[in-house]
């Protein structure tokens, strides 16, 4: 077993990625990404020096367009797909404060 | 009516053939057998039935309905479909409807596409054998005891069955091409950039690319000349102007010069490999040189991609939280509605990758594992670019394996080793693509990797044609 990423490693990652785990799913999944990291591990060994990184396959440009106003997708259509709408808006749980 | 796409389309044009009839034949196709193989999350049988109906109508005022005039078109479920569900076979998006369609999905209707159902993939694109949908797996239709491959297993199996002719896929390390090989059939992934992504739910966005399925060459290029080209909507979309692919079919591979790629060969079952000897015989027959060359970084493809796409994804998947679309697990606050929306709507297979990704991106690991995925992905287009000075496509396997039984890879690393030999190319941005070459010793279809150089699709193809005539 890799002992490479223990299961608090996992539910710390967990919490930054608002993921919700159980005890079980963070042991198994500790083991799981070990095993990944294990084999991912030969990449950290190569030599890179002064070799840059590509983050992507082509040059990546700002690409712009004209300051016109054109029609954006319509709005009913987006919020008759969404979880809880009200008054044209997304509605959504207490983001700050205490909940009421 | 085992016509191919064009064979489809040109007597729909012509009016010999009425598309409603077509796609009446395909629709009993899949009542008869989807039960078993479940390729599609959706089969749109009204919706089709118009399209169709639309398609004669035009013919009957005159008007050309295009090159894919009433062909049934089957979509992979991430691909979206305005008004219709879009699901990527996840609990997530379970019912959510898109309010716009992809761009390829207009181009394909444009040109007369009749487009006949989604298709189940492994969810949100994350896997080699469609066994992660949420919505139950795809069967191969030549043994239905064993995967189809994934991501794109629905689309595969779909083209596999005879339920449509044509279908699309995506591919961000191989979901093109491995169940292509798994089932039989011919699937291809573009030069990235060359196909527009808007419209295609995102995994990673540095590999992600959509491509075409069809039973044969000359039907999977008439699909990609369709849905290739610019679009201003992509801002990763390349402006060049595609090459045509079906004018440089039939050009042949004489004095070609192949390359047989000498670090793809390991791990490889020893049938697979025999075909893979097979095939470049085949091209040696028809006049290509043929040699063995060295990607020396292809072997570190793996290591990098399993760090790299996690992480894209792991940004992209951060937009499923329960407030736009989609599920919605209450809680009393918004972290608390973030962390159990994303528990019960993600499967395993997600939520792994996920979690690979944020902890190669967090603080400390950074630069020792994305960072250096990274510059090991500079290597690997090094090595390429290296090896294309000697040689014009280079040959490989598709998979290390023919399609294996379901739950044989429970073990993620395991299921993760089958994308060995098309990682590279996503990796690198080139085209490449996967043609049916016999089968294995178990009976089951091969399938040989063609990768050519970014833009030489049409160099790609006439490979591909070369092999499809010299197949066993």
């Amino acid at each position: 077993m890799s002992d490479r990423i223990t299961p608090a490693d996992v539910a710390h990652v967990a919490r930054l990625a608002r993921l919700d785990l159980t005890e079980e799913e963070a042991t198994r999944f500790a083991e799981q990404l070990g095993a990944v990291l294990d084999h991912a591990a030969g990449v950290a060994a190569l030599d890179t020096t002064g070799v840059p990184a590509t983050a992507h396959p082509l040059p990546i440009r700002n690409v712009l367009r004209a300051d016109e106003v054109t029609p954006s997708l319509d709005r009913a259509e987006v919020l008759a797909m969404a979880p809880e709408a009200e008054s044209g808006r997304f509605r959504v749980p207490p983001i700050l404060g205490e909940v009421p | 009516m085992s016509a191919t796409a064009r064979e489809i389309a040109a007597a729909v044009r012509s009016g010999a053939l009425s598309a409603r009839a077509v796609v009446d034949e395909h629709l009993a196709r899949i009542a008869a057998g989807d039960g078993e193989i479940n390729a599609f999350n959706l089969v749109l049988a009204d919706d089709a039935r118009a399209a169709a109906e639309a398609v004669d109508a035009a013919v009957a005022a005159g008007r050309d309905p295009g090159p894919l005039a009433g062909v049934p078109l089957a979509l992979k479920d991430n691909l979206c479909t305005r008004g219709i569900p879009t699901t990527c076979s996840s609990r997530i998006l379970e019912g959510w409807c898109p309010p716009y369609d992809a761009t390829v999905v207009e181009r394909a209707v444009a040109a007369g596409g009749v487009v006949i159902g989604k298709t189940n993939l492994d969810e949100f694109a994350m896997g080699s054998s469609t066994e992660n949908s949420a919505f139950g797996p795809t069967r191969n239709p030549r043994d239905p005891s064993r995967v189809p491959g994934g991501s794109s297993g629905g689309s595969a199996a779909a083209v596999a069955a005879g339920f449509a002719p044509l279908a699309l896929g995506s591919d961000t390390g191989g979901s093109i091409r491995q169940p292509a090989a798994l089932c039989g059939v011919v699937g291809a992934k573009p030069t990235y950039g060359a196909v527009s992504r808007y419209g295609l739910i995102a995994f990673a966005s540095s590999l992600d690319q959509i491509g075409p399925f069809a039973a044969n060459v000359g039907d999977a290029a008439l699909l990609l000349e369709v849905i290739a080209g610019y679009d201003p909507r992509d801002s990763t979309s390349i402006p060049e102007v595609p090459p045509s692919l079906s004018d440089h079919l039939g050009g042949g591979v004489q004095d070609l010069r192949v390359g047989v790629v000498a670090e793809l060969v390991d791990g490889i079952d020893t049938d697979v490999l025999a075909r893979l000897h097979g095939a470049a015989d085949a091209l040696a027959a028809a006049g290509a040189k043929i040699e063995e060359v060295s990607v020396p970084a292809a072997a570190h493809g793996l290591s990098a991609y399993y760090l790299i796409a996690p992480a894209e994804a792991s940004s992209n998947l951060a937009r499923y939280d329960g407030v736009r679309y989609g599920l919605r697990v209450a809680g009393a606050d918004i972290t608390e509605m973030y962390g159990a929306t994303r528990a019960a709507g993600f499967g395993a297979e997600v939520k792994r990758r996920i979690m690979l990704g944020t902890y190669a991106l967090s603080a400390g690991y950074y630069d020792a594992y994305y960072g250096q995925a990274q510059r090991v992905r500079t290597l690997i287009i090094r090595d390429f670019e290296t090896a294309y000075q000697r040689v014009d496509v280079l040959l490989s396997p598709t998979t290390p394996s023919t399609a294996f039984a379901f739950g044989a890879k429970a073990d993620p690393l395991s299921m993760y080793l089958s994308d060995v030999c098309t990682i590279p190319s996503n990796l690198a941005g080139h085209p490449a693509m996967s043609v049916p070459f016999g089968t294995g010793a178990d009976g089951m279809p091969v399938g040989v990797q063609v990768m050519a150089p970014a833009l030489a699709e049409a160099r790609m193809f006439a490979v591909a044609g070369a092999l499809e005539a010299g197949a066993p």
